[in-house]
């Protein structure tokens, strides 16, 4: 395990996705738990590959969390295997297993300094009080917080705390780092600056980050990868990129982003509002461009952007939206102006028929 | 013009300007709301309170015994040199003290049980266990423990049933120390139960994750997260202790003499009233004290 604060020097790492099928930080078989009538996690199968930040992505309910409780120990699973690194946990307590967790309400010690609250995981495992400071000392640095170690909890900002939080858990250097919308309770400014140190910290320090969010913002811009859920089960697992770019199913491509799904010909398909060019009505759009002609029905100026949604002369609406390029946005879209849309057929993503009742989302 | 006319507020009547006038000054809002209480509390409980400590301050004439007002600290010497009530002050001392650490003992294990382990509906049959015995009198439940250890009483009827040899525990300090203990025990499972309620489940989940096992986060979590809610029930258990005389009459034998006692008998039977003010200012001192150590620990902050 890398050492905490000392920069991580990028070793000869495969890529990511083929780590994941060598020797993974995290592996799920099969892992399936229910309270009573509702079904929480319906069969997951999942491989964490070491070092990397994985996000598990959904709406409330969808299961992420009772996921990640899964994973750290705090619930059994009623069926199915929990692997961490190489090794089966799936009976073992949270005091067993090898992995932290930044809790989404911190959970520090009210009694304990920060500085007790973080050196409290060492303490239990009998690290030498000299060598307990010392780490101590580093993982604050880490975190920004040098000299508040004094400090108690309540003394602290939100943000602060999380970072005592994330401090507490890393310190201990786990196979795996669990943090559940560790964000979540923080103003959007600070929320988007820690998004960036938390990725910075992971970097520096090589651990395994599971990370659970409802943001789609925040998981496209931290994860290496992310698996989308709904209803307890994975529906689409990779790179943000690809997630965005070709979901998979109906469900995943109305989570993440604004979606516009329209079906001609027989075939249903989705194109992001970003990937659509709006003309004036006879405007002649470019060669090989898919066009369709409608009504501009509403108009939302959002700053660096404007959406318009566009009700076609075939019946759907969709949304555009378009750069404020020009201070106030062109001049000239309003309400009721006639306009003609166009999209390049590669921009478009046919859509698999959800595996299971997805398609019920829109 | 005409919509001026029905925007026009009615004439106020008397009890409007009233409200009015409570409305614009706040002030006027608390002090109708406390004048009452306030004053209640000043000539009840201050007035009588203040007249102890006078009264602390005068002596009797031992030949007519006539409460004569004329200011000494010959009470307040006696209390500090004779071996006697130095004894007395002592041993009610220690008798509080015993009996707060036994209930606490007693009711940290049975309060985590109410607060963490236990089904709402379990919860709810030990709460009416708990609060039951206060429905029934004090001295009714004293005088049941009379019949339990008098020497022909249920304990030693049930010892001698078995062929074990009689415990003569009746009528002794032993008798008085389990009845002190079995009275106030409720007053320190409450505040003790509520304390253990308001640790967020997650802070031990932390616990557990960090490598502590059970035990082991009850002794760095939950004990001291639970301790303001210990120190609470203890000034209960303490100060009722401290001040109680009707146990130690009824169920104390020879060697039972405590402050409530003694000061009682000095009312009643001595009549020097001045006396007996001078040694209940004892146990208001020692509380006062108390209080300040419970106030640093953190107590009423979870009362």
């Amino acid at each position: 395990m890398v050492e905490i604060g000392s920069p991580k020097v990028n070793d000869a790492r495969p890529p990511v996705q083929a780590a994941a099928a060598e020797r993974p930080a995290l592996r799920l078989e099969q892992v399936r738990k229910s309270y009573g009538q509702v079904l929480a996690v319906a069969g997951v199968d999942l491989a964490v590959a070491e070092g990397e930040f994985f996000t598990l992505l959904g709406p409330s309910g969808s299961g992420k969390t009772t996921l990640l409780r899964l994973i750290a120990g705090f619930e059994r699973p009623d069926q199915g295997r929990i692997e961490l690194g190489g090794q089966d946990v799936t009976s073992l307590p949270p005091y067993l297993r090898d992995t932290n967790t930044v809790f989404q309400d911190y959970a520090l010690f009210p009694h304990m300094s920060v500085a007790e609250n973080i050196g409290y995981g060492l303490r239990v495992k009998g690290v030498a009080r000299g060598s307990r400071g010392e780490r101590v000392d580093r993982a604050l640095r880490m975190v920004r917080l040098e000299g508040l170690g004094h400090r108690r909890p309540n003394q602290l900002s939100g943000g602060q705390r999380q970072r005592v939080a994330l401090a507490r858990a890393i310190v201990n250097e786990p196979e795996v780092l669990l943090l559940d919308e560790p964000l979540g309770a923080l103003d959007l400014k600070l929320r988007q600056e820690m998004q960036l140190e938390l990725k910075r910290i992971q970097k520096e320090v090589g651990i395994t980050f599971v990370y659970v969010t409802h943001d789609q913002e925040e998981a496209l811009t931290m994860s290496d990868r992310m698996a989308v859920m709904t209803l307890g089960r994975i529906e689409q697992v990779g790179p943000p990129v690809e997630v965005y770019e070709r979901p998979a199913t109906e469900f995943v491509a109305g989570f993440i982003g604004i979606s516009n799904v329209l079906e001609r010909d027989g075939v249903r398909f989705v194109v992001r509002p970003e990937k659509v060019r709006m003309l004036v009505a006879g405007e002649r759009p470019a060669a090989g461009l898919h066009t369709e002609s409608g009504t501009v029905d509403q108009v939302v100026y959002v700053g660096v952007t404007t959406r318009y949604l566009v009700r076609l002369d075939r019946g759907e609406e969709l949304v555009v939206v378009r750069q404020n390029v020009e201070a106030a946005g062109p001049a000239g879209w309003v309400e009721g102006k006639r306009v003609q849309l166009a999209w390049a057929p590669e921009h478009t993503f046919v859509l698999e028929r959800a595996k299971n009742g997805g398609q019920e989302q829109r | 013009m005409a919509a001026n006319a029905v925007l026009r507020p009615r004439a106020p009547t008397g009890w409007a300007r009233a409200q009015a006038l409570v409305w614009r000054r706040p002030w006027l809002r608390a002090s109708l709301l406390l004048t009452p209480p306030l004053a209640w509390f000043l000539v009840v409980y201050l007035a009588s309170l203040a007249l102890l400590l006078v009264t602390a301050f005068w002596r009797i004439n031992s030949f007519t015994t006539a409460i004569e007002r004329v200011w000494n600290l010959d009470n307040f010497q006696t209390l500090a040199t004779d071996a006697t009530y130095r004894t007395i002050i002592a041993r009610t001392v220690g008798m509080a003290a015993l009996v707060t650490i036994t209930d606490a003992l007693l009711a940290f294990p049975f309060a985590y049980y109410m607060a963490r382990l236990a089904s709402r509906r379990a919860q709810t049959l030990l709460f009416a266990a708990v609060l039951l015995p206060l429905w029934a009198s004090y001295i009714a439940r004293v005088y049941s423990w009379i019949l339990i250890l008098a020497h022909n009483g249920v304990l030693n009827w049930s010892l001698l049933a078995v062929h074990l040899p009689a415990a003569n525990i009746g009528y002794t300090n032993v008798a008085m120390w389990l009845v002190f203990s079995y009275v106030w025990l409720p007053f320190m499972i409450i505040p003790t139960y509520a304390a253990l309620e308001r640790i967020p489940e997650s802070l031990l989940e932390a616990a557990a994750d960090l490598g502590a096992r059970r035990l082991r986060s009850v002794s760095d979590v939950v004990v001291p997260l639970a301790l303001p809610g210990l120190v609470a029930g203890s000034i209960f258990t303490f100060s009722l202790t401290l001040g109680d005389y009707i146990t130690p009459i009824l169920v104390g034998g020879a060697g039972s003499s405590f402050i409530g006692n003694v000061a009682y008998s000095n009312v009643g039977i001595a009549n020097n009233v001045p006396f007996a003010a001078a040694l209940a200012t004892v146990p208001v001192a020692i509380m006062a004290v108390y209080l300040l150590g419970a106030k640093r620990l953190g107590a009423f902050e979870a009362l």
